[in-house]
Formats: C-alpha cells, sequence, structure tokens
C-alpha cells in the first residue's frame, strides 16, 4: 500500500525518534512502565507506516458492503440507514413488559429485545419447585402463549423487528411470536427478528442450557430449516461473544471463540443436509463493547474479514450474503460500578462509540443502575438519548469506517485476527468448539484471562474509576428498580385458569406427538406449533423434550 | 484447641437458577490461593443441597454467589435449613448483585456479610479467616 | 461434639462428618475412635477409581452410586482431589458431577484434598473410609486422581480397583506410572464414542496379557455421562467382589490390601516423626549443606538421620 523505500525512510526517522524519546524518559518518564490494552496486550508508543506494510488495501481493507468487508458490511451503513436502536428489556410479567415495549417505541427505538426470566430461559414454568423466587426478575415471565399475546399487546408484529434473548427453549418461544402474529393476521414469511439460539455460549459462559450438545444442535438446525422456507426473513441465531467476553475473555477470545461456535453451528447446517448458501445469510453475531475503544474498533473489523475469509474459503459460500458478519452489540455490563453510578452513563457513551465506529448493525445501550438492578424508565431513556446523541451529534455517523487507515488500528486488526485465528485452530485440533467445551479448553481459556484481570484491579495496576481509586463515601443509590414478588403468585394463578379453560386432551395430543418427533427425526418446530396453539405451557412443551433428550450435565473447569 | 494451620474449608455454591460464574470461580480460586480448601457445588443448587453438602463436608464456611434477584427467597431459605440441622455455626456469606437495601434484612435471616460487587477478595478472604466459628 | 461415637453408630451424618474432619486434620480422637469401633466395621465394600484427569471418573461415579441406590445400598463416595503445593489450597470440584446425589439420604459425599507429603492422606483416607463403614455404609468409593504416588497408594489398598482409561490419551498409557496399570482390577474405556476408543481397549488388553494372576481384569467400554455400559461395570465389580470373598486367592488379596494400608500409613507416619525428630536443630539442613559442600556424602548422612529415628 506505501511506497516501499518511503516506508523505509519514515521509519528511520521514527527509529531517531524513538532513540531520543527513551533518553529523555529519565528526566521525564512516562506515566507507566508499559502501557496496555483492555485485553491486557501491550500498546506502543506510536504507530506508524511501518506497521502496516504488509497491508494491501484491497485484499484486506478493501470497501464497505464488498469482501472480506472489513470496512462494514452495507456500501452506505449508517448514510443509508442508522444501526437500529435495540433496548433489551423485559421483567415481571408479560403486561408490564408491553408497557415498557410501547414507551420505549415512543421514545425513539426501533426494534424490540426481549428478556426472560430464568425459569423461562431453562424451559420452567412459574410453578415449578425451581421457579420460586425467580419469576420475572432477570426478564418477563413467559409460561405460555396467552402470555406472549400480552406481551405484544397492540404491538403490530409486521412493523417492529423483535430480538429474543432466549437459547435452550428458543423454538418455543419462537413458535409463540409466530402463533401471535398469525392471530395478528401476519403470516410468518413478514416477520423480522432474530433468536439468539446460541447453545454453545451457554455451555462455555451463560449457563441456561437444558438438554445436552447433540439434542440441542439438532434442535437449532431444525429451526435453521424451518425458517429458511417459513420466516425467511428470521436471523435464526446470534452468535455470541458478548458472554464470553463478560466472562473474562480477552478481545481476542471473544472474535476466536465465538465464531470458533459459528464454525460449529454452520457444521452442523452442512451435516444436516442444509446448503450452506441457504442458511448462512441469516446467522447474525452479538459482541460486546468493552472500554478500550481503538482495540474494540479493531476488534469488530478483525471479526469481519476473519469470518468472511473462513465462510469463502472453509466453507465454499457463493453468496456474498453468506459472507457478510452482521452483527448487534451490547455494552459491556461487568463495566459498569455500583460506586458512583452516574460515571456509567459516560462508559457507557465511550462503549457506544466504539460499536458505531465499529460499524454495529444494532446496539443495546447499558443503564446506569444496572451494577445493581434493572433500570428504571428514567435511566433507560438516557441510555437510548446516548444512542441518539452519537447517531446525530457526534458526526462519526457522516463517513463510513472513519478509523481504517490509522496505523493503529489497522496494526491492532491484523493482530487481533491472527490471534483469533491462532485460537479457532487450536479448537479446530480439538475436534471442534463442542469438543474443545467438553474438555473445558473455552473456559479454562476464560477463566485464566478473568482471574488475571481481577489480580489486576487488587494491584492497582488497572483502574477501575470510583472503584480503586477516585472513590468517595457514598449512600447507596435510591430509586431502583424492584420487581414485586407478587408477580410469582400472579404466574402461578393464571397458570391454573389457564390449564381449566383449555383443550386438555388436544394439548395432550399435541405434547404425545411432540414426543415422537423427538424421538424420530423429523423437523420438531411444526410439532412445537401446534403444541403452544393449543396453550400447552413452555414447560409441559420441554418437559417432553426433557424426557426424550436428558439434561446436560455440567463439569468442572476451575 | 483447634487451632492448628488446617485449612479452612469452604463451600462455594451458586444457589438458584443464575448462571454467570464468573464471580464464583474467582472466589473460588482466589480462596485456594489464599490456602482454603475449596468445595464448588457448581449451578443450579436448591437450599437443599447446598446445606446437605455443607454438612457432609462439615465446611467453616458457605458462599454463595447470586445475580438474578431470587436472594431474598433462597438465602433465608438456606439459613433455615441450617439452622434446623443444628449447623448455623457454618458462617454464612454471599455475593452478587444485591442491592444495599436489601442487606439488613438478609442479615437478620442468617447471613453473616453480603459482598457487594467491586468487594475485592483480599476483603472477603480476610472477612472469612476473622469469623469463622471453629 | 457431645456423644459423637454412639451418634456415628446411629448414623447421624454430622458426626460422620466431623469425625472425618479430625481425621484429615490428624486429631488423634479420630484414631482412637475408630480403635474401639474397628470390630463394627467390615461390612463396606470399598471399592478405588483412579485414571488421569478429564476420564470421567466423578460421572461414573455418580452413575454407579445411582445404579446401586436402585438396589436400596447406602454408599458412601470419598473424593480426593490434588493440594496446591504453593499454597496449601485446593479446589474440589468433584461434587459438581453428583449434584443430584447431594439429597438423597442414602449418600454420603466427602471431599479431600491431598494435602502434600505431611497431609497423612493415606491415614485420614483410611479412617473416613472406616468411619463411613462403621456409619453404614454398603458400598464406599475412594476416587482419586492418579497423578501421584500417594493417590495411587490409597487405591491400592481398595477391595476393588478401577482404573478409568479415555481414548486419545493413546501414547499415555506408557507413560502412565508402572505401578498404576498393575493394580487394576477392572478397566474402563470412558468416553468409548471417541476416536481410538477400541485401539486404547486393545492396548489394555495386550497391556494386561502379561499379568499372571487368576483374575483377569475385564476392560469394559463405557459413555458414562450416557449410562452406557454402567450395568457392565456394576456386574464386574460384583463379580470381583464375589471373587475377593470366596476364592482363596481373593482373601490373600484382601490381605495384601491391608498390609498396603499399613505400609502407606507407617511411611507416613514415619515420615512425619522424621521431620518432627529434626526440626528443632535443623538436622536434614545442616546435612544437606555439608553434602552440597562435598563435606559428607549422601550416605553417611542418610545413616545419621536413620540414627535419629533409632533405625539401624
Amino acid at each position: 500500500m506505501f511506497n516501499k523505500d518511503k516506508v523505509q525512510e519514515v521509519h528511520k526517522k521514527f527509529s531517531d525518534y524513538h532513540d531520543k524519546t527513551e533518553k529523555s524518559l529519565e528526566k521525564r518518564p512516562e506515566r507507566n512502565k508499559t502501557f496496555f490494552t483492555g485485553s491486557g496486550d501491550e500498546v506502543n508508543r506510536l504507530y506508524t507506516p511501518k506497521d502496516v506494510e504488509t497491508v494491501d488495501y484491497q485484499e484486506h481493507i478493501g470497501f464497505p458492503g464488498e469482501f472480506p468487508y472489513t470496512r462494514g458490511v452495507q456500501p452506505t451503513m449508517y448514510r443509508g440507514r442508522l444501526w437500529t436502536m435495540r433496548m433489551y428489556a423485559g421483567f415481571a410479567t408479560a403486561e408490564e413488559s408491553n408497557q415498557r415495549y410501547k414507551y420505549l417505541i415512543e421514545q425513539g427505538s426501533k426494534g424490540l429485545s426481549v428478556a426472560f426470566d430464568l425459569p423461562t430461559q431453562i424451559g420452567y414454568d412459574s410453578d415449578h419447585s425451581l421457579a420460586e423466587g425467580e419469576v420475572g426478575k432477570v426478564g418477563v415471565a413467559i409460561d405460555s402463549l396467552a402470555d406472549m399475546e400480552i406481551l405484544f399487546r397492540d404491538i403490530s408484529l409486521d412493523k417492529v423487528s423483535t430480538s429474543m434473548t432466549i437459547n435452550a427453549p428458543a423454538s418455543v418461544l419462537l413458535a409463540m411470536y409466530i402463533a401471535v402474529a398469525e392471530k395478528q393476521g401476519v403470516s410468518a414469511e413478514k416477520l423480522r427478528g432474530t433468536i439468539q439460539n446460541d447453545i454453545l455460549k451457554e455451555y462455555i459462559a451463560r449457563g441456561t442450557y437444558i438438554f445436552p450438545p447433540t439434542p440441542s444442535m439438532r434442535l437449532i438446525t431444525n429451526i435453521f430449516e424451518y425458517c429458511s422456507t417459513d420466516v425467511p426473513q428470521w436471523n435464526t441465531i446470534s452468535i455470541s461473544g458478548y458472554h464470553i467476553r463478560e466472562a473474562g475473555s480477552t478481545a481476542a477470545q471473544e472474535v476466536g471463540f465465538t465464531l470458533a461456535d459459528g464454525i460449529a453451528y454452520v457444521e452442523a447446517a452442512i451435516e444436516a443436509g442444509l446448503d450452506v448458501d441457504a442458511f448462512a445469510p441469516r446467522l447474525s453475531f452479538f459482541f460486546n463493547a468493552h472500554n478500550d475503544l481503538l482495540e474494540e474498533v479493531s476488534k469488530y473489523r478483525a471479526a469481519r474479514r476473519l469470518w468472511a475469509k473462513i465462510m469463502k474459503e472453509r466453507f465454499g459460500a457463493k453468496s456474498a450474503k453468506s459472507m457478510a458478519l452482521k452483527f448487534h452489540t451490547q455494552t459491556g455490563g461487568s463495566t459498569l460500578t455500583a460506586q458512583q453510578p452516574e460515571n456509567n452513563i459516560v462508559r457507557v457513551a465511550i462503549q457506544t462509540l466504539a460499536a458505531v465506529m465499529g460499524g454495529t448493525q444494532s446496539l443495546h445501550t447499558n443503564s446506569k443502575d444496572e451494577a445493581l438492578a434493572l433500570p428504571t424508565e428514567d435511566s433507560v431513556r438516557v441510555a437510548l438519548r446516548t444512542q441518539q446523541i452519537v447517531a446525530h451529534e457526534s458526526g462519526v455517523t457522516n463517513t463510513i469506517d472513519p478509523l481504517g487507515g490509522s496505523y493503529y488500528i489497522e496494526a491492532k486488526t491484523d493482530e487481533i485476527e491472527k490471534r483469533a485465528m491462532e485460537y479457532i485452530k487450536k479448537v479446530d485440533e480439538l475436534g471442534g468448539a463442542p469438543a474443545a467445551i467438553e474438555k473445558g479448553y473455552i473456559q479454562e481459556e476464560i477463566m485464566d484471562a478473568a482471574y488475571m484481570y481481577q489480580k489486576e484491579i487488587e494491584s492497582d495496576e488497572r483502574i477501575i474509576v470510583g472503584m480503586n481509586q477516585f472513590k468517595i463515601e457514598e449512600e447507596a443509590p435510591k430509586g431502583l428498580l424492584k420487581v414485586d414478588p407478587i408477580v410469582g403468585k400472579m404466574q402461578k394463578d393464571k397458570l391454573v385458569v389457564l390449564r381449566e379453560n383449555r383443550n386438555n386432551a388436544e394439548v395432550e395430543v399435541a405434547l404425545d406427538n411432540l414426543r415422537a418427533a423427538c424421538e424420530g427425526t423429523e423437523n420438531v418446530m411444526p410439532y412445537i406449533l401446534i403444541a403452544v396453539k393449543a396453550y400447552a405451557t413452555l414447560g409441559e412443551v420441554c418437559g417432553v423434550m426433557r424426557e426424550v433428550f436428558g439434561e446436560y450435565q455440567q463439569s468442572v473447569n476451575l | 484447641m483447634e487451632k492448628i494451620d488446617r485449612p479452612i474449608r469452604v463451600l462455594v455454591s451458586k444457589p438458584g437458577l443464575d448462571g454467570h460464574d464468573r464471580g464464583a470461580k474467582i472466589i473460588a480460586r482466589a480462596l485456594r490461593d489464599a490456602g482454603m480448601e475449596v468445595i464448588y457445588t457448581g449451578l443450579r443448587q436448591t437450599p437443599e443441597q447446598i446445606v446437605n453438602a455443607a454438612i457432609q463436608e462439615d465446611v467453616d464456611c458457605i458462599a454463595t454467589s447470586i445475580l438474578s434477584g431470587a436472594h431474598n427467597t433462597l438465602l433465608p431459605k438456606i439459613s433455615k435449613l441450617l439452622t434446623e440441622n443444628d449447623s448455623a455455626d457454618i458462617l454464612f456469606v454471599a455475593g452478587g448483585v444485591i442491592p444495599d437495601d436489601d442487606i439488613p434484612s438478609l442479615k437478620e435471616n442468617g447471613v453473616a456479610e453480603v459482598f457487594t460487587p467491586g468487594t475485592p477478595t483480599g476483603t472477603t478472604i480476610e472477612y472469612i479467616k476473622n469469623n469463622i466459628k471453629r | 461434639m457431645e456423644n459423637i461415637k454412639e451418634k456415628l453408630l446411629n448414623g447421624n451424618k454430622r458426626a460422620a462428618a466431623r469425625l472425618i474432619t479430625m481425621a484429615e486434620n490428624g486429631d488423634p480422637q479420630a484414631a482412637n475412635i475408630i480403635k474401639d469401633l474397628y470390630d463394627k466395621s467390615g461390612n463396606a465394600y470399598v471399592i478405588g477409581i483412579t485414571g488421569p484427569p478429564g476420564a470421567g471418573k466423578s460421572t461414573l461415579t455418580d452413575k454407579l452410586v445411582k445404579s446401586l441406590r436402585l438396589e436400596n445400598k447406602k454408599v458412601g463416595v470419598i473424593a480426593v482431589d490434588p493440594t496446591s503445593p504453593f499454597t496449601g489450597g485446593a479446589i474440589l470440584g468433584d461434587r459438581v458431577r453428583m449434584s443430584d446425589l447431594n439429597t438423597d439420604p442414602g449418600v454420603f459425599i466427602r471431599s479431600m484434598g491431598a494435602r502434600g507429603n505431611l497431609g497423612g492422606i493415606s491415614e485420614a483416607t483410611g479412617i473416613a473410609t472406616d468411619i463411613l463403614d462403621i456409619f453404614g455404609c454398603d458400598y464406599i468409593f475412594v476416587e482419586t486422581v492418579g497423578v501421584g504416588q500417594s493417590e495411587v497408594d490409597i487405591v491400592k489398598s481398595c477391595d476393588t480397583t478401577l482404573m478409568v482409561m479415555v481414548p486419545g490419551l493413546g501414547d499415555d498409557i506408557q507413560a502412565i506410572k508402572a505401578g498404576v496399570m498393575e493394580i487394576g482390577d477392572l478397566f474402563v474405556v470412558n468416553k468409548a464414542d471417541r476416536d481410538g476408543s477400541k485401539k486404547t481397549a486393545r492396548e489394555i488388553r495386550t497391556m494386561l496379557s502379561y499379568k499372571t494372576s487368576d483374575w483377569t481384569p475385564p476392560v469394559v467400554m463405557a459413555e458414562a455421562v450416557n449410562n452406557e455400559g454402567i450395568e457392565d461395570i456394576t456386574m464386574s465389580i460384583l463379580d470381583h467382589k464375589a471373587y475377593m470373598e470366596t476364592s482363596g486367592s481373593g482373601i490373600d488379596r484382601r490381605i495384601e490390601n491391608k498390609k498396603n494400608e499399613l505400609l502407606n500409613i507407617v511411611r507416613e507416619k514415619m515420615y512425619q516423626k522424621l521431620l518432627e525428630k529434626t526440626y528443632d536443630d535443623r538436622l536434614l539442613e545442616v546435612l544437606s549443606e555439608e553434602v552440597a559442600e562435598r563435606k559428607n556424602n549422601p550416605y553417611s548422612a542418610v545413616e545419621t538421620i536413620l540414627n535419629r529415628l533409632n533405625i539401624k
């Protein structure tokens, strides 16, 4: 990209600058001996053309909307259309969550993002013994289609796109969504949205698994197949790095392990007989937006370039849509502090800039109180405004990939891509992501990184403002959101009524048929759809699947 | 009389359905590095499972990590079971996302101390060392 | 604890747990109680399980326990994990794989850290096994990670020793400590769905063909996590149990096991005594310096040390 001789000239001058500066350090030392990125990698004082001399513009950087997509997956990016401001929300009952969704739509949110409570995520009804104390706490409680209908009351499903953070029982919640749309008169072909549906990261970092890996992969490929014909605009998976990062990984690990999971899903789908270009365009990703802005921007670029190459070279994808990595981003929850919560607004603003300058397709911004509780209406509004201010006031959306061409950014993009590729190789050697998870490799790598991070904080090597430095005496914050414990009882009562009013014979037949389908090799989605329409509960449907598939047994990887 | 330098035994556990175990694993490692024996039970533990394990392992301390908001239901249950099983002398501490407002009531219900986000592992370790009852 | 002896005999879990703690800490009270109650023991059949890390021992133990529970047997599990030589701490994670058993009243699970050379793990495990025996267990599993000599020694004194291997360790079978392969009464190739499982089974059978004894250790394929092979393993254990209890060589083996147990404990105690008796005048450090500076030789130094123990 640069003239070889010129680069050498500059590098000579750089060496002079370097030597001079090193000498001056005795009198005027730098603030630290070494400087590190958020992930702990050393950063040089200065980056010059020498650091990127092997970069070829056409091959490595390219143009937005063109292979290898380093600069972005659409030709006009935010000049054409801003990223979707999609705020993750949901708590307590479907009624209350419905209110919150309507509020967010009023305030300018363009997409819905549903948070489910833990019993729902793990396939238990609100009256299950393990649901005690958990109903409605981290998200909305959905026990049956009836709750789903309330959740989207007065919201036309052909007018919004909905992302559902649901994994092990994704098939069931998707079926419920399709059923609600049907009742609204909206056909499945019109539906736009995403289900997270990424079971591998549950085993790695998030813990809301139900079934063992093999049947889980079957369910996932069943969904790919069903949607490719019946719900063609739906993103069938959101391959997630967010949680891997939250569990303590580095940026390179976030990319490496996420793409390794992606590879596993693609392989599973191909093995199930699907053509790569039939499902790959609907794969999407989900990344973290952490504190080190420059490292994060490099990370997203590296991920896009690496995935494009993998899809093309490893899987022989032909369609451009198969190679373009589209992703949703969430600002890193684990970076927020309980101390001086106002500071979190600033952190989220920086993380928003990182995600936007990194080319995200949609974004959730955390609220200031989230180290302590679910957000109030007021704090969620500020989080949404943060995105709007960046979009309309900061100027970073005026041009595409504004940091492209920075010597540091291009060098870092290369570095992260290289290191992510090493992780993918290692996972391949272990037999692929499912095998690597079983052997505990991925979990241990993440744990080591997390432990190191913690040690750095405790030794003050890593400063967290308000927590280990710049502390103040403060009172407990007031006005946090609390989920009324009565929610549990309300859901239980609803279940009683539901079971009385539905056609229980119909439910039984549907569940029996589902059981047979699970035991066989048919696609289970049509059977789940019939069951949920008959108002079988989530717990009942998952109960059948638990019977047939068994439950995942956790392992220790400390 | 029994103050030999025998390792302190701690049960580290995640009650309820919450699956985020970064904190629990960090505490487990930190306690091990401080010379303690850590019995790690993993995810999805019911109060009964936790207390039974604690009794069989004859631990000095139970450390629970919970981020799901279910602490007001689950932690008092654990405490109650400890008392019913004559084991209230086991030091019972908790960490995770637990609002300050809830702490006084938890303490009234048998939780000795709550370590909120940002607490250095050293603080937790010192507390355990200084407060175990045997 | 008051009346700990009576409580133990009555099957009180807290009493058993407390006594095991005393044994772990070298509290002579524990050994004394066992001395008194030893004639009440002997009901429990002890199965040692060892193998490399990652072989799936805990999962396998979990399934075997469940299988025995179906016959209403009371089962104890002692899981020994390595202790960090730097900090003296340990993460004992075997219970994770046995979560369901936490609330089964007929099961008692105890995790122990190996606690290093001075830890006296052989004695502690021995006493813990006796405690669970007296407590009322019909079967006791002693599970160790076969990486250290003492972990191997422990399973040598069990009635039946089960070696768990995994395919893909291939050449590591050769690398595994000699002595480990010899003590196995039953070999399990776990995670048998993996590539190389048949090869692993063949390699084990080849090594076993050099063994001379009237018990031929079976090699069983299993996928513990899917409950495959559990029945076969249980049957093999019971077969070996019959052999141990009825055949002449089985009874000889029992005596051999007890000899191993005695030797293990004696070895530990002698080591402890040695360190005790050389502590005050730092005899070991002094002699080591002398040998390093070649003012003394190792063999005379050893004689000096043995003299301290009154051993000629």
